[in-house]
């Protein structure tokens, strides 16, 4: 197999582990996580900040080579800019992740889980990225690929 | 109610940082789940293959949960599944207008220091914690 797609392969499943064993899985660690103003649950705080500890000092070291070890160029998102797309986006998402519980990769992993609300919601969330990804875009507001 | 789990959740969040830094590394990839699924729909791309292979990853690590962990899924989602439809559709339209979602903006682009995925975390979780507190305390119980 193509070294790049074994590594794709190998990060999926520890990407998936990290996300069950961390309790992103669990909508109800999700929504404690979510609910401030209740019985709050911080826990799922500390998953970011471990991801972003071993991320933040690995991507300057990372990406100071000329390209990656195994591809011939870095695929990384250059937007700086601020747009109202970004803000409306990042505020519907957030409306979804407190009525469900599921952000999307733990959607995708919770669909082995065989429960059924989360294949509901994995696949009405592949449908609505493919909404958005299939329109007709204008051409002075082609939004080019985001960072995710 | 959920107990704190801190310790475990650290390493959750270990494990997919390693995760993310191999996409980096080796593939110059984001590891940003909803832009490696949505990608999927962009025309003319050729890079369907990695996309799918680790979204298989995905799967096949959510397989290997079911059977050594299955308490990592909980009981499942308490919401109805009309609710949890119209969940699903939000947050794939959401974050695909957005750029990204918790992985792509919340690690990714915070650790990268980008402003766009600085101002979309804080956006989505103060959207997400509100629609929170609106169900739960004041239409639910």
């Amino acid at each position: 197999m193509d070294r790049q797609r074994l590594v794709s392969l190998l990060a999926g499943v520890v990407f998936a582990v990290g996300l069950g064993v961390g309790g992103m899985t669990d909508p109800r660690k999700v929504l404690a996580f979510l609910d401030v103003w209740g019985h709050w649950d911080p826990s799922l705080a500390f998953v970011m900040t471990g991801a972003i500890a071993v991320y933040a000092p690995l991507y300057r070291a990372g990406t100071s080579r000329r390209v990656p070890l195994l591809a011939p160029r870095w695929y990384l998102p250059a937007r700086g800019d601020i747009d109202a797309r970004l803000i409306v986006g990042a505020l519907v998402f957030g409306v979804g992740w407190g009525l469900g519980g599921f952000c999307p990769g733990p959607a995708v992993v919770s669909v082995m889980s065989g429960g059924q609300g989360a294949i509901v919601f994995a696949i009405a969330m592949v449908v609505g990225m493919a909404v958005v990804e299939l329109r007709p875009r204008r051409a002075d507001r082609a939004p080019g690929p985001g960072p995710s | 109610m959920t107990e704190f789990s801190p310790l475990s959740a650290t390493i959750g969040g270990l494990l997919i940082g390693a995760s993310s830094v191999m996409m980096l590394v080796l593939n110059g990839r984001i590891a940003g789940i909803s832009g490696v699924v949505g990608g999927l729909f962009r025309p003319a791309t050729s890079d369907r293959a990695w996309r799918l292979w680790f979204i298989i990853g995905l799967l096949g690590g959510g397989l290997a949960l079911a059977w050594a962990h299955p308490d990592a899924f909980g009981p499942g989602s308490s919401s109805s599944l009309p609710m949890l439809a119209v969940a699903g559709l939000l947050v794939g339209v959401g974050t695909r207008l957005g750029g990204g979602c918790t992985s792509g903006h919340g690690v990714c682009g915070i650790s990268r220091l980008s402003k766009r995925s600085m101002l979309a975390t804080v956006l989505f979780m103060t959207s997400a914690a509100a629609t929170v507190f609106v169900s739960h305390h004041l239409i639910g119980a």
